[in-house]
């Protein structure tokens, strides 16, 4: 069972992606036009996947989970300037397109030139940060 | 409230809790899309297989929406310019801020971290104004 979790998770984020609203970059960038016509529902994907996953994750007492360096989450360093700057570029990027890297990656299924071309300048991006992290050591 | 559709992307959210969930507990892994994905690209991470798995199954989810419900997947009309420039900050500040919506504001704040609160409300606040800006 477990051997296939990784697999079962990708899945059932997807599914919930696509019915939540969240691969729609018309319905994103509705939510998030607050001052305009503003659509609340993605307020509601939020609400909903905390609930659950902070109640899943209490109830099963999940084992440790550990970050890219090997390091236990909880463990994870303080709020930095990196956390708020790159928030901040992130954030300008999501409003641009309406789409943020999950929704973005399941949407390449369907093909579409605006989202082949986003996801391929989004690994771009992934790419030159590993490149500029890797010079700073 | 136009489109509002509160029932379905509270379903739709669920599932995404419950996803994180089966990635956390089965494998002790945060669903963070923009970490799964950017540990790919450092040489010499070990987990190259779980990020692969979680990335097909995405992949399947994917086809399966495409033949169910193909309305789900529409873009916003953006420009070929402006959706490089937003990918290109998608993929970079996402990294730097070590997450985006869904390991920040999902993983994160159900693990009532402090630091993805912060995370959320910046990247919240700049998208909001990025729209209030150059228009929905």
């Amino acid at each position: 069972m477990r051997r296939w979790s990784p697999f079962a998770a990708g899945l059932l984020f997807a599914l919930g992606l696509g019915l939540s609203g969240m691969t729609d970059a018309r319905k994103v960038i509705g939510f998030l036009d607050l001052f305009g016509r503003w659509d609340a529902s993605l307020a509601f994907v939020m609400g909903g996947a905390v609930a659950v996953h902070l109640a899943l994750l209490r109830f099963f007492r999940a084992p440790a989970i550990v970050d890219d360096d090997g390091c236990a989450v909880p463990s994870l360093h303080w709020l930095d300037r990196r956390t708020v700057v790159g928030s901040a570029i992130f954030g300008i990027g999501w409003g641009l397109a309406g789409y943020c890297p999950g929704p973005a990656l399941v949407s390449v299924v369907s093909g579409q030139g605006a989202v082949l071309g986003f996801v391929a300048a989004m690994l771009a991006g992934a790419g030159l940060y590993a490149v500029w992290s890797a010079r700073r050591g | 409230m136009h489109n509002f559709t509160p029932l379905r992307s509270l379903l739709g959210g669920m599932l995404l809790g419950l996803a994180a969930s089966v990635l956390a507990i089965g494998a002790g892994r945060v669903a963070g899309i923009s970490g799964i994905v950017g540990g790919l690209f450092t040489p010499g991470h070990e987990g190259r297989g779980w990020r692969l798995q979680f990335l097909a199954g995405l992949a399947v989810g994917g086809l399966v929406l495409l033949a169910v419900q193909p309305a789900v997947f529409a873009s916003a009309g953006r420009s070929g310019p402006v959706l490089a420039l937003a990918g290109i900050l998608v993929g970079f500040g996402a990294r730097l801020g070590g997450g985006c919506t869904s390991g920040h504001g999902v993983c994160g704040l159900s693990r009532l971290s402090g630091r993805s609160l912060v995370a959320t409300i910046v990247f919240m606040a700049t998208a909001m104004i990025t729209v209030l800006v150059t228009g929905a």
